[in-house]
């Protein structure tokens, strides 16, 4: 239990997906105008994040890992040369049944997330997730609790953005810096306050 | 080469780049600036990625199903990028471990599938392709700037040879640790951002409130 919390804090705060390892970034500066839209889709992320990351682990334990196949009697194949396609095919489906279960059984919840699921299937932070969990050779549990921990902080990163740069709009911006520029240098300063959680020893 | 290849190729370096006036790619491109070496083999990654990419969804354009385009698209350049990834796990081991997911996160790299749509899809093969050679030369031009500064003001080095001897071993340079760390490139890309709209104004974003300044003429 303790270091499923610890985990979990880790990847929200220390590890943070957006603001240490500059994951979804596109996504992240473009669609962080507005608080309401950026709540959006960090709750888009969040679900899809806590699907994927633990479907992916299960493809690679027993399908794609080097003598994962021996339940089939081929203890000598390794897969794992093929994740990548398999990983960006899971979440590309995952998003197309996500929308369509949410389209058929949760109307409301479908018209409020809008265009932005089909986009999650290309923002880097899931395919990143998906990695991460490979590389770090987190066991199932783990990545339920990284898959989780990495959508919230992910979320927490654009909603924290989108508030600052809703009140900087009225701020008086030199010309060449006006929106992007200064977003990126805001960008900045919120991922040095973000590394004062680094000293953390979980 | 045409005039109008070469505006293919040259456009995207500054005019109309991918990161800066965009916003597509910067994903992957910030994380693995610490080092030249580095991101010079990212670039080197990222542009035979697009442009290989866009030259084969050229190829089948006119084949492919509108309502499937994208899972197609995604198919084309996942399979090109585990191309790359295996061939730097062949010759370049230790390069590929620095690299870490970055190289398979090319994939979801908005450049890449951005050109794809918006100009393979409508372009015979041979353009499509120096489109993507211009494309990934503009995301080189921004990476290598940014690990350039990184490399050189946080450790004194480039590519590995000592340029500024640091204080440590005898010299006069003391290292900027914050370049190291994340927020130095954003901190960059912003400047380099101010930078090149200072030159061209027309790239200058229009302000959603503008405060109303009252001349000394006018009354309340």
């Amino acid at each position: 239990m303790e270091e499923t919390i610890s985990l979990l804090i880790k990847s929200i705060f220390v590890e943070n997906l957006a603001l240490s390892f500059f994951l979804g970034m596109c996504t992240f500066l473009a669609v962080s105008k507005k608080i309401e839209t950026a709540l959006g889709l960090g709750a888009a992320v969040i679900v899809v994040q806590a699907i994927t990351v633990p479907a992916n682990n299960l493809i690679y334990q027993f399908v794609l890992q080097d003598g994962a196949l021996a339940w089939m009697g081929l203890p000598e194949v390794d897969l794992s040369f093929l994740g990548l396609i398999s990983y960006i095919g899971v979440i590309a489906a995952m998003v197309q049944i996500l929308e369509m279960t949410l389209d058929r059984y949760f109307p409301a919840l479908y018209n409020a997330l809008g265009v932005f699921l089909p986009l999650i299937t290309v923002n880097c932070a899931i395919l990143g997730g998906s990695l991460f969990m490979v590389e770090r050779d987190y066991n199932f549990s783990e990545s339920v609790t990284y898959g989780i921990g990495s959508g919230i902080g992910w979320a927490l990163a654009i909603t924290a953005l989108a508030g600052i740069r809703e009140k900087l709009k009225y701020s008086d911006v030199p010309d060449g810096l006006q929106g992007l520029g200064i977003t990126f240098i805001t960008v900045g300063l919120m991922s040095m306050g973000f590394m004062a959680f680094s000293g953390i020893q979980l | 080469m045409s005039a109008n290849a070469k505006r293919v190729v040259l456009d995207p370096l500054i005019d109309n780049n991918p990161i800066t006036l965009q916003i597509l790619g910067i994903c992957s491109a910030l994380a693995v600036t610490t080092t030249l070496s580095a991101s010079l083999i990212m670039c080197l990654a990222l542009t035979s990625v697009i442009a290989l990419s866009n030259a084969s969804i050229s190829m089948i354009r006119d084949r492919i199903p509108s309502s499937i385009r994208i899972i197609v698209q995604m198919t084309i350049i996942a399979s090109l990028v585990i191309v790359v990834d295996q061939i730097l796990k062949a010759y370049a081991y230790e390069t590929s471990k620095t690299l870490s997911v970055f190289v398979g996160l090319i994939i979801t790299n908005c450049i890449v599938l951005g050109r794809a749509e918006a100009f393979a899809m409508k372009n015979p093969v041979g353009i499509s392709f120096l489109d993507g050679v211009g494309n990934g030369l503009g995301y080189s031009i921004v990476l290598i700037t940014v690990a350039v500064f990184r490399e050189l003001f946080g450790s004194g080095t480039l590519l590995g040879y000592t340029i500024l001897p640091l204080v440590n071993d005898g010299g006069w340079y003391e290292p900027n640790g914050l370049m190291l760390l994340p927020p130095s490139a954003f901190f960059i890309i912003g400047l380099m951002i101010w930078l090149i709209r200072t030159y061209q104004p027309k790239q200058v974003e229009k302000r959603e409130y503008q405060v109303h300044r009252i001349h000394r003429t006018e009354t309340y």
